[in-house]
């Protein structure tokens, strides 16, 4: 009797094992993977602010006293052109002195230092090409610093890698004209200072933070 | 400097010591066939701040206390 209770119940399992066995497996690999602990990318929202700061230090570190004053005050960074007739081959700047404006993370702008004519934008990035599949940017402060490294230390290759456009593409000419007020006026409160005076901080004053 | 991240140590070491010298060489040419561009600060005769761009381990001038290198620049839109 037990016998052929036992051959009834081992022929029924071999029956339904089509139907059994999926079921089974399904379940252990439902288990397998709750168990499995998948690799999380929490946000650290200090990550990009560290970043920053060690960005701003470098910055700090590499330029000098008075360009690094400008950056904190204002927001950017001017550095002198060096080039004989200016950084546009067709136009030229007639041996006038220009300069550039070095915003993060924004189009390089040349300017006529004198009368503060625009000259053009030069739209430069620094793609990090080790990750094909895009990456995230340098920090502002460290996007400054490699412009600024790159038109101290080759004006003429950094200027012919940039797309040049005419100004008022990306940088609101009315925005530039102003920051080379407050740049005028952030000079003169400086050189007063300088001077031994305690002429009053540039009216304007902001973080570049 | 590296995205995402701003300024990472990727090497030190003293060029007096052969064997720091040839880590510093090897880690150098690392970084430029990794596409970067290489820079040192350094100050000229009236204070001012530039950079030199450098190619080779050799163009690096003897004095140097860094080297640093950043993504090598491309025209933006």
């Amino acid at each position: 009797m037990l016998l052929a209770l036992a051959a009834t119940a081992l022929v029924a399992l071999a029956l339904l094992s089509d139907l059994i066995v999926p079921r089974i497996d399904e379940l252990w690999s439902r288990f397998k993977a709750r168990r499995h602990r998948a690799p999380t990318w929490s946000y650290d929202p200090g990550r990009e602010r560290r970043a920053e700061a060690r960005a701003r230090a470098l910055l700090r570190s590499c330029v000098n006293e008075e360009e690094w004053s400008m950056y904190r005050d204002l927001g950017f960074l001017r550095v002198w052109g060096t080039l004989a007739d200016g950084p546009d081959d067709a136009g030229g700047t007639g041996g006038a002195p220009y300069a550039y404006l070095i915003y993060p993370h924004r189009p390089i702008l040349a300017y006529l230092a004198q009368t503060h004519r625009l000259l053009n934008e030069y739209c430069v990035t620094f793609p990090d090409e080790s990750r094909p599949y895009g990456s995230s940017r340098l920090p502002d402060s460290d996007d400054v610093l490699a412009k600024w490294m790159a038109l101290t230390g080759d004006e003429r290759r950094l200027i012919t890698t940039a797309n040049m456009h005419l100004p008022g593409r990306q940088l609101d000419p009315a925005q530039v004209r102003r920051d080379l007020w407050r740049l005028s006026q952030w000079e003169r409160a400086r050189m007063r200072q300088l001077a031994g005076g305690d002429g009053p901080a540039p009216a304007d004053r902001q973080s570049a933070a | 400097m590296k995205p995402g991240h701003g300024e990472v140590l990727i090497a030190e070491g003293d060029v007096e010591r052969a064997d720091d010298e040839q880590r510093l060489i090897e880690e150098f040419r690392r970084q430029l066939d990794a596409g970067l561009w290489a820079a040192v600060p350094v100050s000229d005769r009236e204070g001012r701040r530039e950079s030199l761009m450098v190619r080779s381990f050799e163009d690096i001038p003897w004095d140097a206390d860094r080297v640093i290198f950043f993504p090598r620049a491309a025209g933006g839109r």
